[in-house]
């Protein structure tokens, strides 16, 4: 099979968030930056797991300047075969649509593979205006995904149980909670990952059809206070004058 | 119920911008598989004294067993300081779990790569990196530990095959080992390495139990009463205790990288919590003489994480010196040990539970600060280089 999976950059779940230029650029001082969780962790190995059953290629894409290639490196150490950056820096969900969806029109992927969506943003955006600049159908946060000749077959948690969808191969799927397990790349696959190709491609012109006008900070939570269980009084007290739910 | 490992790194010094990125995602590789597979059980292990098998296997399927062994052995290829850093990681888990990595690695792997034939090679490396053979390193006897050259385990020649006597005391992993290189005595009163296999008849390796340390290890005798060990046993390519000495080296030097993850799990796990406990209205870390241990804490594993990347660079370079090896285990498995005292009184009651890894590392590392040349023979090592006078003599 030829699969296609798309990866991108996100801030380590652990990163201290913070913003610059009056709120209006996130600030990337002292961030560390890992591989985003779901295309690592679903889509990465589940297009891996059917290479490994079906045989053929898993080519990792991400759309971002060279400093991304760490991330890259480590997809490869996983087990993708060979790697594409485009070489831009990522502005918005429909330019990197648009270079993706310019890079993979002639490359007959088989199955395109997006996470849900990245922890940072948490647009999950990206995948459904791939699906449709391609004109390819789409499959929209998939819990597990089977092939059986020419045919996907996934599921969906859906409110109260599963939905189960058949879609013809090429199709584009988001992947989901379920769908695989975290690989963590051995010894060997580290070292084997520098030698394995990674091509970088030069974007071709897109605009940016939103502007991010200002980031604000969630409020800080405050502490929890702990009322005594026969100080009813007080209780109701603060339940009305601070907290003011009743 | 398993505990959430909740370790962060500390790099005060921005060290990490030392070290090449595949080094740094071998790292993190090692330290993401301790987190899922290490963490939740080692504290039950270390409690009721028993080692992991399930570990030991998955110690080869992470790559753990060979890392710096060339790929056509079944090795990694890595350079030193991926050693290094993978040894960090281990022992940030657990010593014991750092000492069946180093054991397979530096002391059986090794010198069979170094000093073996090309039919050891093929015959015992490949199994060896993978796990499918776990092995043992012979050299302490009941009777001469620091001073292995008095050794009295022996062989001699009977034909196709040498016959082995003697007893070896105090032997990681002996008990399970598939094979062991053994260092014995020939004819000619020089030390040779014999490779001996599970089975051969008059081969013994009972368990020494009930240790307070490395209780997720398992540590044996290898008894020999006759044994038999094919001629081609033989490590061909090396003759005298420079053999064994060789290896302890390379072994010693991932100590030292693991005493420092020792040392960064006491601190993290100390930093955290005096973070969290009120006392005087107020958590303790804001007290001076908390801060005073952690600033010393913090202080001492930037130092020893210097020195150990130092000492890789050189070895990487083929210019580290076994002094150079003797002064980073010496200082940094020191201070590991110093950083767990002060990091368990951080926590007052609560560090002496299974709770938290503090007690465990601290009695894991008394281990650490003996085998391998005691603290006392590396400091003579240092004595030795700088002043041209043996103290040994
Ligand atoms: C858990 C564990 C695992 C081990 N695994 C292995 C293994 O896999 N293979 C192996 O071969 N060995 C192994 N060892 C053995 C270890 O290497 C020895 O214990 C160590 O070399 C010290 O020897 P000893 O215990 O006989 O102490 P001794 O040599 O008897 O030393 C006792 C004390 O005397 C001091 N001393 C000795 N000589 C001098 C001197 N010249 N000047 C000043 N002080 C001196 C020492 O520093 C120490 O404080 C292991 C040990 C432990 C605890």
């Amino acid at each position: 099979m030829n699969l296609l999976v798309c990866i991108s950059k996100t801030p380590d779940t652990t990163a201290r968030i913070a913003f610059k230029d009056d709120f209006t650029k996130f600030d990337e001082g002292g961030i560390q930056f890992i591989m985003n969780p779901f295309d690592e962790f679903y889509s990465l190995v589940r297009a891996i797991e059917l290479k490994e059953k079906f045989g053929g290629t898993v080519t990792v894409l991400n759309v971002g300047e060279p400093a991304n290639d760490i991330v890259i490196r480590k997809a490869l150490a996983i087990g993708a075969d060979k790697a594409v950056r485009i070489n831009t820096a990522p502005t918005s969900a429909f330019s990197v649509a648009k270079q993706i969806a310019e890079y993979a029109k002639d490359k007959n992927f088989d199955i395109v593979f997006f996470g849900k969506e990245t922890i940072d943003y948490n647009g999950g955006e990206v995948a459904g205006m791939v699906a449709a600049m391609m004109d390819l159908p789409f499959v929209n946060l998939a819990s597990s995904l089977e092939v059986d000749g020419a045919i996907g077959k996934l599921n969906r948690d859906i409110e109260g149980g599963v939905e189960k969808v058949e879609v013809g191969i090429p199709f584009i799927v988001s992947t989901a909670k379920g769908m695989a397990e975290q690989r963590i790349p051995n010894m060997r696959g580290i070292m084997m990952a520098k030698r394995k190709p990674l091509e970088v491609v030069e974007p071709v012109d897109t605009v940016d059809n939103i502007e991010i006008v200002k980031y604000e900070l969630p409020k800080e939570k405050s502490g929890v206070k702990l009322v005594d269980a026969d100080n009813i009084d007080e209780l109701v007290r603060l339940l009305h004058e601070e907290a003011k739910v009743i | 119920m398993a505990k959430v490992d909740m370790f962060q790194s500390h790099d005060y010094m921005l060290l990490d911008e030392l070290i090449s990125d595949e080094n740094l995602m071998a790292r993190d590789a090692i330290r993401d598989w301790v987190k899922q597979e290490v963490s939740p059980i080692i504290e039950d292990s270390a409690q009721k004294h028993e080692m992991s098998l399930k570990i030991l296997k998955e110690l080869g399927d992470i790559g753990a067993y060979g890392p710096n062994i060339p790929v056509e052995y079944g090795g990694g290829g890595m350079d030193e300081i991926g050693y290094g850093v993978i040894m960090q990681e281990l022992e940030r888990g657990d010593s014991g779990v750092r000492s069946m990595a180093s054991v397979q690695t530096s002391l059986v792997m090794y010198p069979i790569n170094r000093y073996g034939s090309e039919e050891q090679k093929k015959k015992y490396l490949p199994k060896l990196s993978t796990g499918e053979w776990i092995g043992c390193f012979g050299l302490t006897e009941p009777d001469f530990g620091s001073n292995p050259g008095g050794m009295v385990t022996n062989y001699v020649d009977d034909g196709d095959a040498y016959i082995l006597n003697g007893a070896k005391m105090w032997i990681t992993n002996s008990p399970i080992a598939d094979i062991g290189v053994v260092w014995a005595k020939g004819e000619d009163g020089k030390v040779r390495g014999l490779i001996v296999e599970k089975g051969m008849k008059g081969f013994t390796a009972p368990e020494i139990e009930n240790k307070w340390s490395l209780r997720t290890s398992v540590t044996g005798e290898m008894i020999f009463e006759d044994v038999r060990v094919p001629k081609e046993n033989l490590l061909p390519g090396v003759q005298g205790l420079r053999g064994p000495l060789s290896c302890l080296n390379k072994a010693r030097y991932g100590i030292a990288w693991g005493a420092v993850g020792a040392a960064m799990d006491c601190y993290d796990t100390a930093l955290r919590y005096s973070k969290e406990r009120i006392q005087f209205g107020k958590p303790i870390g804001q007290f001076q003489l908390q801060q005073k241990k952690l600033a010393e804490m913090i202080t001492e594993i930037t130092k020893a994480q210097l020195l150990v990347w130092r000492v890789g660079t050189l070895l990487n370079e083929g210019k580290a010196t076994p002094a150079h090896i003797s002064m980073a285990k010496r200082n940094n498995v020191e201070f590991a040990l110093k950083i767990a005292r002060d990091a368990r009184q951080v926590l007052g009651a609560m560090g002496i539970t299974g709770e938290f890894p503090i007690m465990r590392h601290m009695m894991n590392l008394e281990s650490v600060i003996t085998y391998e040349g005691t603290h006392d023979v590396h400091l003579l090592i240092t004595g030795m280089d700088i002043t041209g006078l043996n103290a040994f003599e």
